[in-house]
């Protein structure tokens, strides 16, 4: 077991590195650091100095790979791309296009992201395999037809409609909580009531209809029709028999994106004004801040790997027959 | 001279290279009955077909957007000049509502603006109140009193009208029947009403009818009014909602284009060969699909903002550089979806390369290149189509959500991102412009909802698990 995790490990940073070596061509062979200046200073009369001056203040002034200049190991760590990429490794994520320092920005934004995207996840969860449950118990009935009508047309409308509508609804007309904005501790709970509610309802459509024909594919089985033989009640072949060996394609999808909700909602956050990894990513897209967007991606790389990882594991947990070396 | 120059844009050859291929895929497919037979099975389905009759009216709306062409302006020293405004076919039906531009917000079927505004009188004294439309209503000599009459009048003239093509198109329907089985027109509508038709012609007759319900009273009152209000800059939100349909379907069908061969030959290669080749085409989507979405695609795009900044001159006009975007946006969009499509293939062409058949054509010294094009390919075509229709819709949900974000779409470019990232700052506005988003919520609700119940509808059919189980999943 744990000779496989560790090999998993290492093949993980592998993963790392290739996405480190993606996102530099990227960011410095489709465009050279002078036409990243010159995007961020303004098109139009920018003088070859002010280029220079930006490019100095945030390094981009070094060689790409080998710093001829430099001997010994300030050849090959005086670059841009040891500086840029492989600095990352060691979370040390440098400054941001704006100077400010990126590493602190994350650490703080952290939980404000947390704090909306926990409570929606493990709400969410229960909610969506309660909903699907419910269609399984009730399959080809009226009942389990008009839900899966419901999730079609609920996974037919738009993110952007259920932030819009539910910040008009509960926000304007009813005046329940804030539209939007953020507190500290436990005075933001009223603005967390609305993103956690509508990051649930939006994502019912998909997910409920996904369990559900997760549980349908079980229901054929044949242990399921030697559960009802033996004069089980259809209750209890759903919950102990059915539930608990379509747990592996459930934590298939669901133990990925633990890790990712550190990253944040993107148009959730924006919308609701949460000063969280979002809308701090929405934030360096819009004001075309490359070094954040650089750091968000190695970041989102790093957690999804760990998010594999720990599905792996998972399967350990829920199935013995599972059994890696 | 000619009356009018066509303007090919990128976007508008792919989409017509595309039409030319489903044509050709249709008449491969006509011929030869084993693909037949699934396509059949989606024509059975009643919400597959009523889904696919709405389908077919974007889609018709979407073709006629991408015929572009420069209008002809009178003759200057004996030669011939052209307009330097590129519009399209659909833009000259829908000039009565392009050209009737109003100073800014109205409300749907509004006669008068919707902001007070300040305007002197006959007597040279001013005041304030809400000026009549330039446009909407303005036939009407006292809006207050005839507005809501003729509204109705025009509604119900649109209705009636549509309600005879749409006879028109059930009792051609029954003719057609007739001469098919040889019954008499009586039985054959009986038959089409009671639901006994192998097609499920009631319900495509029903979503036509829903459709003619709406169509017909809106192109009746849409020359004299704004039938879905107007935006800040005063434009018919109903024509913005019509272009935004082509967006929508260029980002649905084109990014997914992009998107098949990637999948397709390598999916089948790593399945196909195993060992070394396979490793390296994990490692590769591994990787790719390691990255967030749309951070990948943020980076990407914004890489190609600063490209094309930097190339302004390649690009000389709005509707070029807005287009070469769209198709940068598809290729992007593309090229970072593939993954999830290439894993599945490569499970399926693992466990075919272990079946009899392909065994055999090894032994008889089959070249590998032509066991993964004829024994391998044909064989996971029902995943790519299920995956084609599927990953429709989600790319039109996703073109909003980008355009939000503010990688999607040249901000010039009408589509449904632009238009809900536009009206989004209205819904402070005390009273609320709500008519702007509804639209744009409306339409993309419908286009993805039908999308979603066509896609069921293929997978049911497509899906050989779903199908030895005996229906739906």
């Amino acid at each position: 077991m744990s000779a496989y995790i560790v090999r998993r490990l290492i093949y993980g940073v592998f993963v790392l590195l290739g996405v480190n070596v993606l996102t530099f061509a990227l960011f410095f062979f489709v465009n050279t650091p002078d036409d990243m200046a010159r995007a961020q200073l303004g098109l139009k009369r920018v003088t070859p100095e002010a280029v220079a001056k930006w490019k100095h203040e945030r390094g981009y002034d070094k060689p790409l790979f080998i710093n001829e200049k430099i001997s010994g190991l300030g050849r090959v760590t005086e670059t841009i791309f040891f500086d840029k990429s492989i600095r990352l490794f060691a979370f040390q994520f440098g400054a941001s296009d704006q100077g400010r320092n990126i590493g602190y920005d994350i650490s703080s934004r952290m939980w404000p992201s947390l704090a909306v995207q926990v409570p929606a996840f493990v709400i969410g969860l229960a909610v969506y395999i309660t909903f699907a449950l419910l269609m399984a118990f009730f399959r080809a009935t009226y009942i389990d037809f008009w839900g899966v009508v419901l999730c079609v047309l609920m996974m037919s409308i738009s993110a952007l409609f259920y932030i819009i509508g539910g910040q008009y609804v509960f926000g304007k007309l009813w005046s329940l909580v804030p539209i939007s904005g953020y507190d500290s501790g436990f005075n933001a709970i009223k603005f967390l009531l609305l993103p956690v509610l509508i990051g649930v309802i939006s994502g019912i459509g998909g997910n409920a209809r996904w369990y559900r024909t997760i549980f349908l594919e079980e229901i054929n089985k044949d242990y399921v029709r030697t559960a009802r033989a033996k004069g089980l009640s259809e209750t209890r072949v759903l919950f102990r028999h059915v539930l608990q060996n379509a747990m592996i394609p459930i934590l298939t999808g669901v133990v990925v994106v633990i890790p990712l909700l550190f990253l944040g909602a993107l148009i959730t956050e924006s919308f609701f004004g949460i000063p969280g990894l979002g809308s701090y990513t929405i934030d360096a897209i819009r004001q075309q801040d490359f070094a954040i967007v650089r750091a968000m991606v190695f970041l989102g790389s790093v957690l999804y790997i760990i998010g594999l990882i720990l599905t792996d594991i998972s399967y350990t947990l829920v199935d013995p027959r599972v059994r890696f070396s | 001279m000619m009356p009018f120059l066509f303007e090919w844009l990128w976007s508008d050859l792919l989409v017509w290279l595309l039409v030319a291929g489903v044509f050709g895929l249709v008449f491969y497919t006509r011929a030869r009955p084993h693909l037949r037979a699934p396509w059949a099975r989606v024509g059975r389905s009643a919400s597959g077909m009523s889904a696919a009759t709405v389908l077919a009216m974007f889609v018709l709306i979407g073709l006629l957007d991408s015929v572009h062409y420069r209008a002809a302006l009178p003759p200057q020293d004996g030669k011939a000049a052209y307009a330097t405004e590129v519009s399209s076919l659909l833009d000259r039906v829908l000039a009565p509502l392009r050209l009737t531009r109003e100073k800014t917000y109205s409300a749907p079927l509004a006669t008068h603006l919707y902001a007070k505004e300040t305007v002197q009188t006959a007597d040279g004294r001013e005041t304030r109140l809400y000026p009549r439309l330039r446009h909407g209503g303005a036939h009407l000599a006292d809006p207050q009193a005839d507005r809501g009459r003729d509204i109705a009048t025009r509604g119900f003239h649109g209705l009636a009208l549509v309600l005879v093509l749409w006879l028109g198109a059930a009792v051609g329907l029954c003719a057609v029947r007739t001469r098919r089985t040889g019954s008499g027109m009586e039985a054959a509508w009986r038959d089409i009403w009671q639901g006994r038709t192998a097609v499920p012609w009631r319900a495509v007759l029903c979503a036509l009818g829903l459709l003619c319900l709406i169509i017909g009273p809106v192109a009746a009152l849409a020359p004299n009014y704004h039938v879905l209000g107007t935006d800040k800059v005063g434009q018919d939100v109903l024509y913005q909602a019509l272009k935004s349909i082509r967006t929508g379907l260029v980002i649905g069908t084109l990014a997914t284009m992009v998107m098949l061969p990637f999948a397709l030959v390598l999916g089948v290669m790593a399945g196909y060969f195993k060992g070394w080749i396979d490793d390296v085409i994990q490692y590769f989507y591994t990787t790719l699909s390691s990255i967030p979405g749309v951070l990948l695609i943020a980076a990407a795009v914004l890489m190609m903002q600063v490209f094309i900044e930097r190339h302004a001159e390649w690009f000389p006009t709005t509707e070029l550089r807005a287009d070469v975007r769209l198709l940068a946006l598809c290729v992007i969009l593309g090229v970072t979806s593939w993954t999830g499509l290439c894993r599945l293939l490569r499970g399926e062409a693992l466990k075919l390369r272990e079946m009899e058949y392909i065994q055999a054509a090894h032994a008889f010294g089959v070249s590998h290149w032509r066991i993964m094009m004829r024994h391998l390919m044909p064989n996971v075509m029902h995943i790519v189509m299920i995956a084609l229709v599927m990953d429709f819709s989600g790319l039109v949900l996703a073109e909003a959500v980008l355009s939000y974000v503010g990688v999607g779409v040249d901000p010039s470019m009408i589509s449904f991102g632009t238009m809900i990232n536009s009206a989004r700052l209205e819904m402070a506005r005390e009273p609320m412009v709500w008519w702007s988003l509804a639209a744009a919520f409306m339409f993309m609700l419908t286009l993805v909802l039908s999308a979603n119940l066509f896609a069921d509808a293929v997978r049911d059919a497509f899906d050989p698990r779903l199908i030895i189980s005996g229906g739906r999943a």
